[in-house]
């Protein structure tokens, strides 16, 4: 039963992520994306780690590409078309990744193969497992991620921002606009 | 058959007639309560006081014609009302409803899927219920249906926030995720709502704006945006819709009711047996009830927000409560006060 399920989802996470990248229309490619992470999400509840899994399904999945959407939709991107080729650089940034990616997987089968590797026990990927180890072990790391994620959210507050005299940011009519009885009574007088 | 199995259909069947019967039941509650606050009969015809209402107007979904806008995204207009429906028919397996119940020296937890992460499962299923929305009012090619799907995605991301936030206060205390801990937590002390009145208000204001409730139900205001995401959607494509946002609603409020008023258990009173698993599921039906009726009286008595409104209630009033309530409760609970 567990193989079966892992041999459906397995190829499901493949399939859809080949769609991510295959598929000319943006709207499909990010649907194929949440098919992607929902599956992976599967697999890590059948490796014992069921808090990972549904964590990437709320975060992943129900926030970040919910994000992605948003903006696709927002700036109307429609399907890539035909004549639009292969940009120049994209070899040059392709390579490099494809390199890390196939050391990184072989890597995995390296180690795979050394016998210190051990299998994750339960008290290692329960909750509390997790939550001791990132707030002993590796409450540096984890605090660092903290900042960084800080400091990209301000930087992108910044960003964002528009300069502090232009019209206020609300995007809503000033109240004096509206023509309120008093106002009204004002303009009326000679 | 591996009687563990089914156990849990069976549960998941109690759970699923629970739940597939609140769209048509508060179809005729939404109609009758609507017109009382505004001071008319409503609909009175169909049976007595017009209870055979639903079933009308289901039949009348069934029969009315499918239309597929011409110019429509076909397979994503299609697969969006089966997407509003998937969420909103798996949430409720984490709402226990009842004590342990003994059969034939089994333990039986009444509780469809007794998982660990619990209130998490529930947080992340119910957080893919925008896609169903976004895909809609995307794949309809209709301009008021896309700004429907764009308003969706920006509000439900930025009240799931507070909600998430207002969840994970109440579970501080109880050091679980499991709904079960947290209903034999509030036995044994008091109900939550009492020490953690902050989180509960910004629950409910969340949980509104989650469900796309009036004053929050901007991404299908029908004065503005025809109906919004689902503007293009008829017969049963729209029925479907209709179903998914009362199931949401319906298990949005369990969860609310089990969190911070007892779940299915009631002060004072511990029966065991059947006979406690018939009372458990319905006082849980009772307060879930309540929930829904007060979810209708706020839809009829508030004005719609604008949207500018709506985003800095969500970011500037709820997002500030609800971090300062879990830091309240997180001191309180190490301060052993809770």
């Amino acid at each position: 039963m567990e193989t079966f399920i892992f041999l459906i989802f397995a190829a499901l996470a493949v399939a859809s992520s080949l769609v991510v990248v295959m598929h000319r229309s943006p709207v499909y490619a990010t649907m194929s994306l949440v098919v992607t992470l929902f599956s992976v999400a599967v697999l890590f509840v059948l490796l014992g780690a069921p808090f990972l899994g549904t964590l990437q399904i709320l975060i992943y999945a129900g926030a970040i590409v919910v994000l992605f959407l948003f903006v696709i939709m927002l700036l109307n991107l429609q399907k890539e078309g035909e004549a639009a080729g292969r940009r120049r650089g994209q070899l040059w940034v392709a390579l490099p990744g494809a390199l890390i990616f196939i050391g990184m997987v072989g890597l995995v089968f390296w180690r795979a193969g050394a016998p210190d590797l051990q299998p994750l026990t339960e008290d290692l990927v329960s909750l509390k497992g997790l939550a001791t180890a990132l707030f002993t072990d590796y409450l540096l790391p984890f605090e660092i991620v903290g900042l960084l994620l800080l400091v990209a959210v301000i930087g992108a507050t910044v960003a964002a921002r528009k300069a502090p005299d232009a019209a206020d940011d609300s995007g809503v009519l000033p109240r004096e606009d509206f023509v309120t009885e008093e106002t009204a009574r004002k303009e009326a007088r000679p | 058959m591996n009687p563990g199995l089914v156990a849990t259909l069976l549960k998941y069947a109690v759970m699923f007639g629970v739940f597939i019967n609140v769209a048509p039941i508060m179809n005729w509650v939404e109609r009758r309560a609507c017109a009382y606050i505004q001071d008319r009969p409503g609909p009175n015809r169909v049976g007595p006081l017009g209870l055979f209402q639903p079933l009308a107007d289901a039949a009348k979904f069934m029969f009315k014609e499918d239309v597929t806008p011409a110019a429509a995204d076909k397979l994503l207009y299609l697969m969006a009302p089966v997407l509003a429906l998937l969420p909103a028919f798996t949430t409720f397996v984490i709402i226990p409803f009842g004590p342990d119940l003994t059969v034939s020296g089994r333990t039986i937890p009444l509780v469809v899927a007794p998982v660990d992460t619990g209130v998490l499962l529930f947080l992340a299923l119910s957080s893919l219920a925008v896609y169903s929305l976004v895909l809609a009012g995307y794949a309809s090619n209709n301009k008021f249906s896309l700004i429907g799907g764009i308003r969706a995605s920006a509000q439900l991301i930025s009240y799931e926030l507070a909600l998430t936030l207002s969840v994970l206060a109440v579970l501080l205390p109880v050091n679980s995720f499991r709904l079960s801990d947290i209903v034999a937590y509030q036995q044994a002390h008091v109900w939550n709502f009492i020490p953690q009145i902050l989180g509960f208000f910004v629950f409910l204001v969340a949980s509104f704006a989650e469900t796309n409730r009036l004053p929050f139900d901007l991404p299908e205001a029908e004065s503005e945006l025809i109906a919004g995401f689902h503007t293009e959607y008829s017969a049963m494509r729209f029925a479907a819709f209709f179903q998914a946002e009362y199931t949401n609603m319906a298990a949005l409020a369990a969860l609310g009711v089990t969190l911070f008023f007892g779940g299915w258990s009631l002060p004072g009173v511990h029966i065991g047996g059947w006979l406690g698993a018939i009372v458990g599921l319905v006082t849980l039906i009772a307060k879930i009830g309540i929930c829904m009726a007060v979810f209708v009286w706020v839809r009829w008595t508030f004005p719609r927000f604008r949207y500018d409104q709506l985003m800095r209630l969500g970011w500037k009033v709820l997002l500030p409560l609800s971090i300062l309530n879990l830091i309240v409760v997180a001191a309180m609970t190490l301060a052993g006060w809770l």
